[in-house]
């Protein structure tokens, strides 16, 4: 046997070690559960598909040494389950029969944001953010952030979550969500400033208080 | 001249798709006297690197 053989063998038993290794699969699944949760609001269907990714990346181990590598490839695997999934979905729940939902959101939080002359309220004003980097690492940002995800209004949650998690792009989300282009835009606008608003009055100023 | 309301939408437009170059201009103008626009728009773009290092966070235990 050459050595090359030899260190082929052990990549792959070290990749294989990746799935005896409880503690970081459970922490993992449970990640991957949250995620497509947030995205699929169906437990079901989020559980199958996050059970196909991971017997698809099961499958497909040998390609995988490093659990980081291993970690946002799985997540790439789901975020492919995903996608199809809302495509079938279509037909059941497109965003464009979906009720903007309660809470302060579209045209009325423009105007508790804006005075009637287009420029900012006084207490609305972005503020700095110091190091967003900062809460990267922190558990407790995550939560938050998943917090104000789960309280944007239905719409604008699946458009945002296509748009930014699962990166699709316009003509593809305006297909497949019956939407206009100009409209899929305003969408993600209210969405990004809903949760910037959310951002920074439960994590970014709140530590600074 | 444009105002915050519209500075922002573009701020955020701007991420979906090329704005036009008087779109451009009238954004540069705004933003280069007005901080709040400013900081929506380094804002809107934090918001984007969350969202992608979001299925990348690490616990405080993981190394």
């Amino acid at each position: 046997m050459t050595n090359a053989n030899l260190s082929v063998e052990m990549d792959s038993s070290a990749a294989v070690n990746i799935f005896q290794d409880a503690v970081f699969i459970e922490e993992l699944r449970t990640q991957m559960l949250k995620f497509a949760r947030l995205q699929v609001r169906d437990n079901q269907l989020a559980e199958d598909a996050v059970q196909e990714a991971m017997f698809s990346a099961y499958q497909n181990i040998d390609r995988f040494a490093r659990q980081a590598a291993f970690k946002t490839w799985v997540f790439s695997i789901l975020k492919n389950k995903i996608i199809d999934l809302l495509r079938k979905e279509k037909r059941h729940t497109a965003a464009s029969q979906l009720e903007e939902g309660p809470n302060l959101s579209g045209e009325a939080l423009i105007e508790h944001l804006f005075e009637e002359n287009g420029h900012w309220q006084k207490d609305e004003r972005p503020k700095k953010w110091d190091q967003p980097e900062h809460g990267v690492e922190n558990e407790h940002f995550w939560r938050i952030f998943d917090a104000c995800l789960d309280a944007l209004p239905a719409k604008y949650g699946r458009l945002f979550m296509m748009r930014e998690f699962l990166e699709m792009d316009t003509p593809e989300i305006c297909h497949n969500e019956d939407v206009s282009v100009s409209s899929l835009n305003v969408t993600l606008y209210r969405a990004r400033l809903r949760l910037r608003e959310c951002l920074e009055d439960h994590w970014f100023q709140k530590e600074k208080s | 001249m444009i105002k915050c309301k519209q500075a922002t939408q573009m701020l955020s437009e701007k991420l979906d798709r090329t704005l036009s170059a008087k779109e451009k201009i009238n954004l540069t103008m705004h933003t280069a006297i007005c901080t709040p626009c400013r900081q929506f728009g380094k804002q809107m773009e934090t918001i984007r690197e969350l969202s992608k290092s979001y299925t990348k966070a690490k616990k405080p235990d993981e190394k």
